[in-house]
This record gives structure tokens, C-alpha cells and sequence, in this order.
């Protein structure tokens, strides 16, 4: 077993092979228009990436991931809308300084909980600690009593239900159904022109590669395995002498701050957060990607939020009629026919041929087991 | 937030308020009671819940235009008909929708809640081919327009006493059905002990596929009832569907007494704070109380116990 290392052969391969993707191909390739977009795509794989650890390995089907997405995203752009409204910049308004939203809203002074997001240190905490909170206090109330499986993903639908219905409500300081426009700078460098995307597009995939890493540690250490056992057999977990709640709630914050980090990356990367990223719908689809990746890969969510994207670009760009229901068949599809997605079908049909040419070729190395075949990650 | 109204103007208040929770409540106790059946007997999370219901609001729909044009002299008898087709319909792609998808998923409960989410993503997007993405009225026969005054400050509309009092009947008939008749033993032995009751003799694979389509009949019918008090859209189930888990969860899921107890005080509660404040407070006020009891009492308010 490879107990205390990061990751085997095959994984370390997998991902140097998503790194060339990803800081080589794509951006050569691309121009930044479409760059852009695979850095709006990569925002979901941050919230895939948790969705892999809470729901493959813990077993913890969460529907909310949109409202740690809108949270984390909220205080970026509060931070970037608050820079954006500085008095020079709105002196038209009746009340110079505060966000326009507030000022149409009637609005005549900063409400007290947007002060602190003056400061980005305070923003950068907040991003990971809010979320963070909230998911501890979900988390504590469900799993300490035991509940799970389908309760708690409806309960954590509910409250993205909730939190969409609030933002939409309290327009006055959230910005309502629009949501939060016309982000500029950030600390004075402006976030709009191209070479500003392109450096966000790298800065975001150094980011997500080490939430990669960060997640790869978990799956090989103790905890881990604990994870997938309690996933497998929670009684016997739990009369092992294991605190499964701990665990789970573990899992569930570890999923709700990566979430947090991939919605503060769309407010930088888009330029924009509104309400529709927080409800039930977007949760959902957030929960397809995983899933089309395989629940159990950490590069197949990274994979499957791209392929999923992309088809959904290209698809309502030409076929609007179409989209919903490929959407539609692909989540029953996976279901049905694919329950390890991606990653499966890379597992158990492409790998095996490719080490059996491999080997074909030249004898085995030294140390070179099957084990590393059974949980192969897909390379593309 | 009392301070402006007499005492009498209040009393109005809550009874006109209370009414218009009794229609709410009608319309959560009908989608409730299909998805208490699926949920609660079948563990199964059914997402297409709120599309069968739109589904008999079509079938509604297009039995209503049916009699404007070719019958118009039975045209304030439509309804019962529409009522009945939109029950077949919706139960008969209910046990389709069984027969193909559900039984392959009984044993991940989980999964079959994204699979029913797919499912409800191609309803909606064939609704939207088949009967455009614009919403639809039903016309009412005459008799069902107007409404009762009961006292010179108090009116209640005829047609919410009509959807009242049809959701009592289809209550009683579900409650009936599931505690009194064979059948409905067979359905309750079969969530009790799957094995065991295909042991004795009957026939669980169809026990499923009907408790799945009567459920989802009901949601037809729900949907039936539905068109008399709102216009009908391909995604109009969409906004009810959270709603009515949380009912069904917050009566405790096995219980029928407890879902329509949930049902009417989630309703009551929603539209009674809908006068105070605005509605989206109101809802967010209810949904998080919900949230909150939930939280504290997670088996709900009726649980059945049941060794697990």
C-alpha cells in the first residue's frame, strides 16, 4: 500500500498530465474569450473537487454546495463592489460611497455588516471562515443526531431554497436578482482587460492544483480511509470506537470551503455574482459534474465539470431545445448505466489496455502491481 | 406590527388570511400526499413530483379546451372528467417511469434522487415544446366564479371551498385505500419487510410499480386542482417541489396524519406572516422554522416507530 505518500505512479502521471492541460494546451490554444470561460468552468471543479470528498468518499450527498459557492463568491464581491464604489467613482449618486444597489434601494449609509469587507485580509478570511461556520453548525445539528442519506440532502436543498429566496429579497443589501454587477479592481489592479484574466486564469489554476493536492492528502492518509469505510459500513465505524459524526462533519466543511473558494474565484474571474448560483438548480448541476467525473476521482471532477460545461456551452449555443434534454439523459445515464462515471469507464475499459501494451513492450518494472490499475484516475 | 388594526379588522384578517393558507394548504396536502406515498412507503426521492403535477394540469388544460370546442353545453361538467384523465395520465407514466428507471435504483436511494432530477429536466423541456414556454389559464364554468360572503368584512372564494373540499375527499380516499383495503396491506408489508412479504405470496415488484403510480396519479390530480387557482407553466412544479419535501419530511415521513398536519401548519404559517411582511420574508421566516424544529426533532412531527 502507499500509506503515507501523496499519491502512486498512475496518479502522479494523471496529474502532471492535468497540469499540462491546463497551464500549457488550453492557454496556447485559446484566445482569451474562450480562456475565460474554461476559468469560469474551473470555478465548478473547485466545488466538484469537494463534492468528491464529502460525497464519494464520505458518502455525504450534499444539494447545498451552491449556497458555499454564493458565500464565498458574496464576500469577494463585496470586497470588489466596495472598491468599485469608492466616492470619486459614485458621486453622481444621492449617496456617494456606498454600492449603487444600495443607493436605488434608498439606502443612505453602509449597512454595518459590509464595513469589514473594506479590508481584504478580513475578505480572504471570510471567504474560508463563513462558509466554514455555517457548515459546522449544519453539519453538527444533522450528524450529531445521526441524521444522513436523504435527510440531509434535502435539508441542505431547503437551505439553498432559503438563502436564494433572502438574497432575492433584500435587494438593498445584496443587490437582489441582479446580484452584485460592475466589479473593477481589486487593491487598484484592474480585473477587466485581457492580461488581467489571463493572470487570474493562472493564479486560479495554481489555486485548484492545490486543492488537488489538498485532497489527495486526504484520500491517502488515515482519514481517508476512515471516510470510506464509515461510507461502506457506518455501524462498524462507529463501534470501532471512531466519532463518525466528526468525521462527517469533516468532510461536509472540507466540501463547503472548497465551494467557497471556487465562488470567490468567479466573482474574480467573471466579474459578477448574482442569486442564480445559489439555489437549488445550479446545486444540482454541480452535483452532475461530480458525477459525470466519477464520484470517487478527484481528476474526474476536474475533467467532468469541463466536459459537462463545454457540451452545455456549444450545446444551448446552437440546439437551445436540446440542452435540457441531453442535461436530462446524462443524469440518467451516469445513474443507470456509468454510477463511477468518467473515471469508471477510464478504469475498467482504457487503462487495463494501455498497461497491457505497455507491458507488451517491455517486461514489468521491478514493484509494479495490479493495485495501481484497480484505482486508476483517469489521464485523458 | 398590530398597532394600526382594530380588534375587529384582525379578526377579518386572520380568517381571510387563514383561507387563503386553507388553499395553500390544499395544494401542499394534495402534491404531499403522492410524494408522502413514494417517500414515505418507497424511500424513493421522487424530483419529477412537481412535473407529474403539472402534467395533470395540462391534461386539465387541454380537457377544458376540448369541451370549450366541441361540447359547450357540458362545459361546467369538464372538470371531473379532466380530474379523472389527469389521474390516468400521470399515473400511468408514473408506473412507466417505475417500470423503466426506478426498479433498478430501490437499493440507492440517493441516486434515484438525481435520476428523477433528469427526469424532471426532460418533462419540462417537453412541456415547453409541446405546450410552449408560456403559462396557461384554465377557464372556470360558471358556478365555480364568484364568491360567499359569509359576514360583511369576510368572503372566501367558491372556487378554493371547491379545491377544499376535494382534497378532503381524495384524503379520505388515500387514507382508506392504504389503512382499510387488501391492497394497501400489501403496500405496507412491503415497506415493513420486503423479503418477508414476497415470502407470503405477494407479489412486491407490482406492489411497487402501482404504489409508485398511484402516487403519482394523485400528483395529477394535484395538478388538476392546481390550474383553478393559478396559471399552469412547464416550470411551475418546479417551485413547489422543495416545499412539499419539507412537508412530507416535517410530518415524519411514514405518517399520513403527519403530513397533513405539517401541511397545515406550514401553510398557515406562511400566509398569516404573508400579511405582515413581505412574501418572500414570510417564506423564508417559515422555511427556516422548519429547517430549525428539523433540526432539533429530525424524525418530525408524527414518526412512525419502526425498529430500524
Amino acid at each position: 500500500m502507499t500509506d503515507n505518500r501523496f499519491f502512486n505512479r498512475s496518479e502522479l502521471i494523471g496529474i502532471l498530465l492535468l497540469a499540462v492541460f491546463l497551464v500549457v494546451v488550453l492557454p496556447l490554444t485559446l484566445d482569451v474569450f474562450r480562456l475565460n470561460l474554461v476559468a469560469k468552468y474551473l470555478t465548478y471543479a473547485f466545488v466538484a473537487l469537494g463534492l468528491v470528498v464529502c460525497w464519494g468518499y464520505g458518502g455525504i450527498l450534499s444539494l447545498g454546495q451552491g449556497v458555499f459557492f454564493g458565500l464565498g463568491g458574496y464576500c469577494m464581491a463585496m470586497f470588489l463592489k466596495l472598491e468599485a464604489s469608492s466616492v470619486e467613482n459614485t458621486k453622481i449618486q444621492s449617496t456617494p460611497g456606498i454600492p449603487d444597489f444600495m443607493d436605488w434601494n434608498q439606502i443612505t449609509s453602509l449597512p454595518l455588516f459590509w464595513k469589514p469587507f473594506h479590508s481584504l485580509t478580513f475578505t480572504i478570511a471570510a471567504i474560508i471562515l463563513v462558509p466554514g461556520i455555517f457548515a459546522l453548525i449544519i453539519g453538527t445539528a444533522m450528524f450529531k443526531r445521526r441524521v444522513g442519506g436523504t435527510y440531509f440532502a434535502i435539508i441542505t436543498q431547503a437551505v439553498a431554497a432559503i438563502l436564494t429566496i433572502l438574497i432575492v429579497g433584500q435587494q438593498g443589501y445584496t443587490g437582489g436578482i441582479n446580484g452584485m454587477t460592475d466589479l473593477r479592481t481589486l487593491k487598484g489592479w484592474d480585473i477587466r482587460p485581457d492580461h488581467a484574466k489571463v493572470v487570474l486564469y493562472f493564479f486560479e489554476v495554481g489555486c485548484l492544483f492545490v486543492c488537488i493536492m489538498i485532497a489527495q492528502f486526504i484520500r491517502h492518509s488515515k482519514l481517508g480511509r476512515i471516510l470510506v469505510a464509515m461510507r461502506e459500513k457506518e455501524d462498524r465505524v462507529r463501534f470501532s470506537g471512531y466519532s463518525v459524526a466528526n468525521f462527517k462533519i469533516f468532510a461536509f466543511c472540507i466540501a463547503a470551503v472548497y465551494a467557497a473558494i471556487g465562488g470567490a474565484m468567479f466573482a474574480l474571474n467573471v466579474g459578477f455574482m448574482s442569486p442564480s448560483f445559489v439555489g437549488i438548480v445550479p446545486s444540482i448541476e454541480m452535483v452532475i459534474y461530480t458525477a459525470v467525473g466519477g464520484r470517487l476521482s478527484i481528476l474526474g471532477a476536474v475533467y467532468g465539470t469541463l466536459l459537462v460545461n463545454f457540451a452545455k456551452t456549444s450545446l444551448s449555443e446552437t440546439f437551445p431545445e436540446l440542452w435540457l434534454f441531453g442535461l436530462g439523459g446524462l443524469f440518467i445515464a451516469v445513474v443507470l448505466a456509468f454510477p463511477n462515471g468518467l473515471a469508471g469507464i477510464w478504469g475498467d475499459y482504457v487503462q487495463p489496455r494501455i498497461d497491457r501494451l505497455i507491458s507488451l513492450r517491455k517486461p514489468k518494472p521491478e514493484g509494479w502491481t495490479d493495485s495501481s490499475v484497480a484505482d486508476g484516475a483517469p489521464a485523458e | 406590527m398590530f398597532g394600526d388594526y382594530s380588534l375587529g379588522d384582525l379578526g377579518s384578517i386572520f380568517v381571510m388570511q387563514g383561507f387563503a393558507g386553507l388553499i395553500l394548504f390544499s395544494v401542499y396536502v394534495l402534491m404531499a400526499l403522492g410524494l408522502a406515498i413514494i417517500f414515505g412507503q418507497m424511500g424513493v426521492i421522487n424530483m419529477a413530483h412537481g412535473e407529474f403535477m403539472i402534467l395533470g394540469a395540462y391534461v386539465t388544460w387541454m380537457t377544458s379546451n376540448f369541451f370549450q370546442t366541441y361540447l359547450p353545453s357540458l362545459f361546467s361538467g369538464y372538470f371531473f372528467l379532466a380530474m379523472i384523465l389527469a389521474f390516468v395520465a400521470s399515473g400511468a407514466l408514473g408506473m412507466l417511469v417505475e417500470w423503466v428507471l426506478i426498479r433498478h435504483l430501490y437499493k440507492r436511494p440517493l441516486d434515484t434522487l438525481l435520476a428523477t432530477w433528469g427526469l424532471s429536466l426532460i418533462l419540462q423541456q417537453a412541456f415547453r415544446s409541446v405546450f410552449g414556454a408560456r403559462e396557461v389559464g384554465v377557464d372556470l364554468p360558471q358556478w365555480m366564479l364568484g364568491s360567499l360572503h359569509v359576514s360583511e368584512s369576510i368572503e372566501v372564494p367558491i372556487n378554493g371551498v371547491f379545491v377544499m373540499c376535494l382534497t378532503v375527499l381524495i384524503t379520505v380516499g388515500v387514507a382508506y385505500v392504504m389503512y382499510k383495503s387488501r391492497w394497501g396491506r400489501q403496500v405496507r408489508a412491503v415497506v415493513q419487510n420486503r423479503i418477508m412479504a414476497g415470502a407470503v405470496g405477494i407479489n412486491t415488484e407490482k406492489v411497487d410499480r402501482y404504489t409508485y403510480g398511484l402516487g403519482c396519479g394523485i400528483a395529477g390530480i394535484a395538478g388538476s386542482a392546481f390550474t383553478m387557482i393559478g396559471s399552469t407553466g412547464p416550470t411551475s412544479g418546479q417551485l413547489y417541489i422543495v416545499d412539499t419535501f419539507l412537508v412530507v419530511v416535517f410530518g415524519g415521513a411514514a405518517s399520513l396524519l403527519g403530513t397533513i398536519a405539517s401541511a397545515f401548519s406550514i401553510s398557515q404559517t406562511q400566509s398569516t406572516l404573508e400579511f405582515f411582511m413581505s412574501g418572500s420574508m414570510a417564506k423564508v421566516l417559515t422555511l427556516l422554522a422548519v429547517v430549525g424544529i428539523l433540526m432539533l426533532r429530525p424524525q418530525g412531527l408524527f414518526a412512525l416507530k419502526v425498529r430500524k
